[in-house]
């Protein structure tokens, strides 16, 4: 079995990061009630003897678990986040070692993040990853969350991608990015935004865009659903996706509703590398099959059912209306609309007690009305974990590559251009040794010219494809 | 000494004939070979020679546990109706063909298990001991932590070269345990990343290594409605690349194996589990003791017979499997097969190229003998009649010298090119198997897998043609050159088996 790292950077990357720990540990302890270190359990925490004082080589494999030490680096230019971790219920899973800090902050400044933390927490970083991997029997991927808008999450978020390129070349980049949305109170948040989108762009495997908006009529969906006094309609509190009951944490802050959203689908999106099931998908598959052209690695997600209700005697939700919903525009986490734009691939990550049958099923129903690229009309991949989340006995994950994204993207390249044309705010950036107005344009460029293929795919919808002509053979 | 060297000359000689691509004079080799066979008929019994089995990825494996598990049971099962002595030659021949003496005396498969990641061969080790009876040997099995991710070009230019000195290793070990060694069988899957990928290049590992031997490959062929979205490419590379390593590729598809459990055998909620046990069940019919005609021994090299009746021209490899009856436990209960009967099914699904013995299309006949070898082209195709270069019948179970076989005989089933009475063969035993008083089992070099094969260029095709996902095969060392020369490959494949 295989190890992850995950690596959060600035104050949205860190608070969500927190949660995906919180929740992993819930996971953990719910499965393993034996309390044995297991294969699935090292894929993300380190098994460490603490009574041991020579630090670096006091891991243990197998046996009882004897202190969890998550494989994570912690990176803020501000103390507040990363402190509070520190001083929380969730201070024992962290090594103060795998923590990088600064005072001062980045300013909301993609450029003072990149290049001026860049530069001088680039040994600290790299050290720090090297370490991590030490630990590892078998690294196989980077988990990188961070957000857009700002300052260190963008910009030395960023930069740490193109570190973990340099250093690790064979190891798998998955980013989990918090796009800002249109009402954002941070003005310079498209110029971070696009700046950070080339690098995602040009050094991610895959991306895994998020919008606070769609996070934020998430949790108000479920808050409706629990209060609207339905008779028949409670909803088990601890089941919903956004709720951390059962966890590590005593009192939910305000972003943690939304951040533990993010956080189930980290998890969803590991279990079947992590549990077994009859269909395994490993991470390397996902990288695999869903990136049919090495920049278009932008993955659309959703997560199916939101609760499961509390009263046992309602019929449980019907698997198949679970499959349904994983394709309506509710249950994105960007803003957008797969069933009416083109898909390029679809995968499918169903845990608990669902059969190969069922998922054939579904798919054979819901392909009709799903637009697929004429290339991949059979574009599904699917894996099965028997290992359901907490509070639901099954789940769906669905992670699609499809053309829907492209709105995001173009109204972000519309308000980076609603500031550059005035050449606001500018300076803030050019000021900034080893900035210059060519890595403007240039990650503008790479914007546009990314979605630019998006629409030559998106121009071949319902189009009639005719069959390539085939390879003639002299008889 | 000198019988080795005649046996191996033999074989070398089929083996040379088979390869050739540009001439291939099937009419002598079969003639020199039947010549040689007839030598060392009086060969003592103890020159028996037997396969080594690798099992490849997580297909592989898991198939492979099923088929000695039906092996194990089948040879130690007692058949009232045969003679004892019946019974003890086929156990031993069995045995010997399969298993080599483990410590305490236990049965050890002869067999190497090989995966990139560790779940599935610990399962398959603990599972194979769970039987009591046999189990796999302690240092057979090599894996590694982490998958090939589903990458053909990882399995085939990365793991394959890396771990080449390891596994062959494993291999040479177990050859070494064989008396005599009849040849490779290797299991696999065609649409993921190991069992294709790495499963290609041991191939050819074992061809350099063993340019004498014979190799045969059973690949599982994947699901239509797609498992794993690159499935299409990944099959076309393999393929391409077995043809020219491989010396047959026996086929089995997944949808029809899937059919046989929801129709015939009733299973409800079908599991992988239930369709390998299918699988092994038809490789067991084929690969079990049998008399081939005018010998008076079980067969000692099933795999070279195999060959030598299958595959007379290396243009045309594929061979297609159907087994009947196949049916639930309770239904058996209730039936009784006579040979004509079977003899009749299994003739009529190989003309109307039905998959199972369900559906069959009664309507397709063989052309009538007048018609001239062009029109029989367009008749072919106009009644959907299958025409076949070669077939194999292997007959198991009670009163079997009565079956008739003459059926399958017939020139009008046969390409036109080919010399009558000499590409139909037929194997017998007394012995039943598996629970069937009576099974029948065709192997056939037929156009049974056109269509199928068809389908998966096409859409391979398609995908290549918008060069989708093909940065993800170059990332790990296969170029669009590579790509477009097992296109063609297969283009060429198809060519032959349509003009037949």
């Amino acid at each position: 079995m295989t190890q992850s790292i995950v690596v959060q950077v600035g104050q949205c990357g860190n608070q969500v990061g927190c949660r995906f720990w919180d929740l992993a540990l819930r996971e953990h302890a719910s499965v393993n009630k034996k309390g044995i270190y297991d294969e699935a359990l090292s894929s993300f925490f380190r098994n460490v003897d603490t009574r041991r004082s020579d630090g670096d080589n006091n891991d243990i494999s197998g046996g009882k678990i004897r202190s969890l030490k998550a494989r994570a680096v912690l990176i803020d230019m501000e103390e507040g986040v990363v402190n509070e971790i520190l001083q929380g219920p969730l201070r024992d899973v962290f090594d103060s070692k795998q923590l990088i800090t600064d005072v001062s902050g980045s300013g909301n400044n993609w450029a003072v993040g990149h290049k001026v933390y860049g530069s001088t927490y680039r040994e600290e970083i790299v050290e720090n990853l090297r370490k991590a991997a030490e630990h590892c029997d078998c690294l196989q991927c980077f988990f990188v969350i961070h957000s857009m808008g700002g300052g260190t999450g963008s910009g030395l978020g960023t930069f740490v991608l193109n570190v973990l390129e340099d250093e690790f070349p064979e190891v798998y980049r998955i980013v989990t990015s918090v796009y800002p949305s249109a009402e954002d109170d941070v003005i310079t948040s498209p110029y971070n935004s696009v700046l950070a989108m080339r690098e995602l762009t040009e050094h991610a495997d895959c991306v895994l865009p998020i919008e606070n908006q769609s996070l934020v009529d998430i949790v108000n969906k479920i808050k409706h659903m629990s209060h609207s006094g339905k008779l028949g309609a409670e909803i088990k509190q601890s089941s919903t996706i956004i709720s951390g009951q059962g966890g590590v944490k005593g009192q939910e802050k305000p972003f943690d509703a939304m951040n533990n959203i993010v956080a189930n689908m980290l998890l969803n999106l590991t279990s079947s590398a992590r549990f077994e099931g009859s269909l395994n998908m490993d991470l390397n598959e996902i990288t695999m099959n869903l990136v049919p052209f090495p920049n278009l690695h932008y993955l659309v997600s959703s997560l199916t059912p939101l609760y499961t209700l509390a009263d046992v005697n309602v019929p449980s939700r019907r698997l198949d209306q679970m499959f349904s919903d994983a394709f309506s525009k509710d249950h994105q986490l960007i803003h957008s609309d797969p069933k009416h734009s083109l898909y390029l691939a679809c995968a499918l990550i169903v845990r608990g007690d669902v059969q190969v049958s069922d998922l054939r099923r579904n798919i054979e129903r819901l392909k009709p009305s799903l637009p697929f690229v004429s290339w991949n009309q059979e574009g599904w991949k699917t894996g099965l974990c028997s290992v359901p989340p907490v509070g639901h006995s099954h789940s769906l994950l669905a992670l699609a590559n499809n053309t829907c994204v492209k709105p995001t993207f173009i109204e972000l390249k519309d308000r980076f251009m609603k500031l550059y044309k005035k050449r606001a705010h500018l300076h803030h950036y050019l000021h900034v040794d080893g900035m210059e107005q060519s890595c403007f344009s240039e990650a503008f460029s790479s914007l546009s010219s990314l979605i630019e293929e998006y629409n030559q795919l998106d121009a071949t919808k319902g189009l009639l494809m005719t069959d390539a002509q085939r390879l003639n053979i002299a008889v | 000494m000198i019988l080795w060297a005649a046996t191996d000359s033999l074989y070398s000689v089929l083996a040379k004939s088979m390869r050739s691509a540009q001439h291939c004079d099937f009419e002598s080799a079969r003639a020199k070979i039947k010549d040689h066979a007839y030598e060392n008929a009086t060969v003592a019994s103890c020159s028996r020679m037997s396969i080594v089995t690798v099992q490849l990825g997580q297909c592989g494996n898991q198939i492979g546990q099923e088929l000695f598990n039906v092996i194990s049971n089948d040879s130690h099962s007692s058949r009232g109706q045969c003679p004892k002595t019946e019974s003890e030659a086929y156990s031993i021949c069995s045995q010997e063909r399969f298993f080599s003496e483990g410590q305490n005396g236990a049965a050890s498969a002869r067999a190497v298990l090989v995966d990139m990641e560790p779940k599935v061969i610990s399962h398959t080790i603990s599972t194979a001991a769970k039987s009591g009876r046999w189990k796999y040997g302690d240092h057979s099995s090599f894996c590694q932590k982490q998958g090939s991710g589903n990458n053909w070009a990882n399995g085939f230019c990365v793991h394959g070269p890396r771990h080449e000195e390891n596994i062959m290793d494993l291999v040479r070990r177990e050859v070494e345990k064989c008396d005599r060694l009849g040849g490779f069988f290797n299991m696999m899957s065609m649409a993921g990343g190991t069992g294709s990928g790495m499963g290609t290049y041991i191939t050819q590992c074992l061809r350099d290594t063993y340019p004498h031997s014979f190799i045969l490959n059973q690949v599982t062929w994947p699901y239509g409605t797609g498992e794993v979205i690159v499935q299409n490419y990944n099959s076309v590379l393999t393929l391409s690349h077995l043809y020219q390593s491989s010396d047959a590729i026996l086929v089995h598809e997944n949808d029809t194996v899937h059919k046989i459990c929801a129709q015939l055998m009733n299973i409800k909620q079908i599991s992988f589990k239930d369709v390998n046990k299918v699988i092994a069940h038809q490789l067991g019919s084929v690969l079990q003791p049998a008399y081939t005609e005018g010998v008076l021994e079980y067969n000692r090299n099933p795999l070279g017979d195999l060959m030598k009746s299958m595959v007379c021209h290396p243009e045309y490899k594929l061979l297609g499997l159907r087994n009947i009856p196949q049916m639930s436990e309770t239904s058996l209960a209730y039936s009784v097969f006579t040979w004509p009967g079977l003899l009749k099914h299994l003739r009529q699904m190989l003309i109307a190229n039905a998959k199972m013995e369900e559906g069959i299309d009664w309507q397709v006949r063989p052309p009538a003998g007048g018609l001239l070898p062009a029109e029989k082209g367009t008749h072919n195709k106009q009644l959907r009649f299958n025409t076949s270069l070669a077939n194999l019948l292997i007959l198991r179970g009670k009163d079997v010298q009565s079956a008739d076989t003459g059926g399958f005989m017939d020139p009008a089933l046969y390409t036109s090119w080919l010399p009558p009475g000499v590409a139909s063969s037929t194997w017998r035993t007394p012995m039943s198997f598996n629970r069937y008083e009576k099974s029948a089992t065709l192997v056939s070099n037929s156009q049974f897998l056109l269509k199928p094969l068809d389908g998966i260029v096409g859409k391979a095709w398609n995908m290549f043609a918008s060069r989708a996902y093909v940065h993800q095969y170059t990332q790990f060392g296969i170029s669009e050159e590579d790509f477009l020369d097992s296109f063609t490959a297969l283009e060429q494949i198809i060519a032959s088996y349509t003009h037949l």
